[in-house]
């Protein structure tokens, strides 16, 4: 720590206590047991435990239904990733551009930010209801016929829209901030040396706004990851049976609806691994930019 | 956009370049407006007429006159078995939810951020490394096992289970270290000299310098809470603790009924659930983005 301050004995602890007493009980507490049951088998009717090495894991790993769902994960994560920051870039880079309106449209298009994930899935079980739902009816003019719950890739299409539907607010929030503080000197001249505005864009812009978009990449992928927990959950109406769904999800349902403790905590694991290596990758990356700029 | 032909000045030709530039950049803009504003105004259009014109016809093209009846009949009619589940009671259940998750995290991490940056103390970089490891792993991760602690604890279907454990993550502290970190030094040179110990350089100096952060940090954190879905569904079993967002299990149930959905009152709930988040949001829009933008920093 840089600066000198103060040296009291006993109150820094005092003020640590509250802090520290929660993420022991509550983080790391958990977190620990979570890695103890993933090499256990639980009894299903709560009688004890054996066991097992690392059996959890292994069958995991050869259990096709497992990795269609990794899979499918995988592709939920980078297509909504990928649509929520180009549409929010899009935004934001024409939010940033207009005169007229800007305030108006800054609010129309960041105020779903406050919109909580089931609330965004109920909406998406209104527009695509089975009877009147107006953007299944607006498939059926395609000769779509659109049913989510009970077609696989349609309710994965309504999965995917929903979600990136919730996501774009927040990287147009960060874009567009990041655009703003781009130096208006440097705007001027991006403006002299280049003609075409596509052109100041890729050339200017664009990297200009990288180390923005490498921290909102990580926050998207987080995103996709576990905060659409509650779209999903809306949209399968609690029933995954055929449906699509992401590994946290499946960790809630074979833990909490199937009993299966020690295979779903050994999800858990697997899925602290994963934001352990992308949180290192994003330290990493962070330094780098430091280095360069 | 019959506004934008008034910002005609320059030459002919020129202007009319830029106003096809400009036209399609409002284009754009009023397209991706109206895609996050649509599902709402569904929603809107849905709760303000008849269920039964609803399911005959589909949502239409205008409003009807049951907004007031559907509101009527989402706070203060009981859904579920118990009759304790009104709007009005999950309404409640999620503003105690927001405000004490935020108010909680709030003071929580201010005190540890005070520790952390302005005392010289032994494990202090231990502290450091405990509290900010936190932040790597999001709550979803470690449900199951928190789920058992906290049903060990006898702390299901109370505020504190529903609160407290959603309050273990360092997001807050580390925001108040950052922005701690940047107040100057010779301020607490300043205190000591005048003879202010580490209490009253705390209240009287760091808290109101904070203020902005506070209110930037509260209204995220706020939001936050009221969002929560996962750790509410199940913590709380007891129809009297559903918060809003909770109870949207609930309200999908009614869509699937069998006569008439419905669908009216349904809509209203969700509307409910949605209106003090996003009206915070936008009222405390400079605030609350300095907040959001700030936190990468």
């Amino acid at each position: 720590m840089k600066r000198a301050g103060f040296t009291s004995r006993w109150l820094p602890i005092f003020l640590l206590v509250p802090q520290l007493s929660i993420i022991l009980l509550f983080f790391y507490w958990p977190a620990a047991y979570a890695m103890k049951s993933s090499f256990f088998l639980q009894d299903p009717f709560g009688f004890g435990q054996t066991f097992v090495g690392l059996e959890n894991y292994t069958s995991l790993f050869t259990s096709s239904e497992y990795l269609k769902v990794a899979n499918f994960t995988v592709f939920f994560t980078v297509v909504v990733t990928f649509f929520s920051l180009s549409l929010a870039l899009l935004l934001a880079v024409k939010a940033d551009k207009v005169l007229r309106g800007a305030k108006t449209y800054r609010t129309l298009l960041m105020w779903v930010y406050a919109v909580a994930p089931p609330v965004a899935g109920f909406m998406g079980l209104i527009l695509f209801n089975q009877r009147w739902g107006p953007l299944m009816e607006f498939f059926g003019l395609f000769g779509w016929e659109f049913e989510m719950g009970a077609d696989y890739s349609d309710t994965a299409f309504a999965m995917i829209v929903i979600s990136i539907w919730k996501q774009v607010p927040v990287n147009f929030i960060f874009f567009l901030s990041g655009l703003q503080a781009i130096p208006k000197a440097v705007r001027e001249a991006a403006l002299i040396d280049n003609r075409s505005a596509s052109g100041r864009f890729w050339d200017v812009t664009f990297p200009l706004l990288a180390p923005t978009g490498f921290f909102l990449l990580i926050i998207n992928i987080t995103y996709a990851l576990f905060d659409t927990f509650g779209v999903i959950d809306t949209v399968v109406r609690g029933e995954p049976s055929n449906n699509p769904m992401t590994l946290v999800y499946k960790v809630y349902v074979d833990g909490f609806r199937g009993n299966d403790l020690g295979g779903s905590s050994a999800q858990s694991v697997i899925l602290m691994v994963l934001v352990l290596a992308l949180t290192v990758f994003q330290f990493r990356m962070v330094e780098r930019r430091i280095h360069y700029t | 956009m019959a506004d934008i032909t008034s910002s005609l000045a320059a030459p002919a030709r020129s202007t009319r370049r830029f106003r096809w530039s400009t036209l399609a950049d409002h284009a754009i803009l009023i397209t991706g407006s109206l895609f996050m504003l649509l599902p709402l105004l569904v929603l809107l259009q849905t709760a303000s007429t008849p269920d039964i014109e609803t399911m005959k016809y589909g949502p239409g093209l205008y409003f009807g006159d049951q907004l007031d009846d559907n509101f009527r009949k989402a706070m203060f009619e009981a859904s579920g078995f118990s009759g304790q589940n009104t709007g009005l009671s999950m309404f409640k259940n999620s503003l105690i939810l927001g405000l004490g998750f935020a108010f909680g995290k709030i003071v929580i991490g201010m005190m540890a951020a005070y520790a952390i940056v302005y005392f010289r103390m032994r494990f202090a970089t231990m502290a450091f490394w405990l509290i900010f490891t936190t932040l790597l792993l999001p709550l979803e991760v470690r449900i199951l096992p928190s789920y058992e602690i906290t049903q060990k604890l006898g702390l299901l279907n109370t505020y504190t289970g529903l609160i407290v454990p959603l309050i273990a993550s360092a997001t807050a502290t580390f925001f108040f270290r950052q922005f701690f970190r940047s107040v100057p030094e010779e301020l607490v040179e300043a205190a000591r000299i005048d003879g202010a110990g580490p209490v009253k350089f705390f209240i009287d100096i760091l808290v109101p310098l904070s203020q902005t952060m506070i209110a930037a940090m509260f209204i995220i954190m706020f939001v936050y809470g009221w969002n929560q879905y996962l750790w509410p569904t199940m913590i709380t079993t007891e129809e009297g603790m559903y918060t809003l967002v909770r109870g949207i299990k609930q309200i999908v149930q009614v869509l699937e009924g069998n006569e008439i959905p419905q669908y009216g009152r349904a809509n209203m709930l969700a509307i409910i659930a949605v209106i003090p988040p996003v009206a915070i949001v936008i009222f405390f829009q400079s605030w609350f983005v300095k907040g959001l933008t700030e936190s990468d920093k």
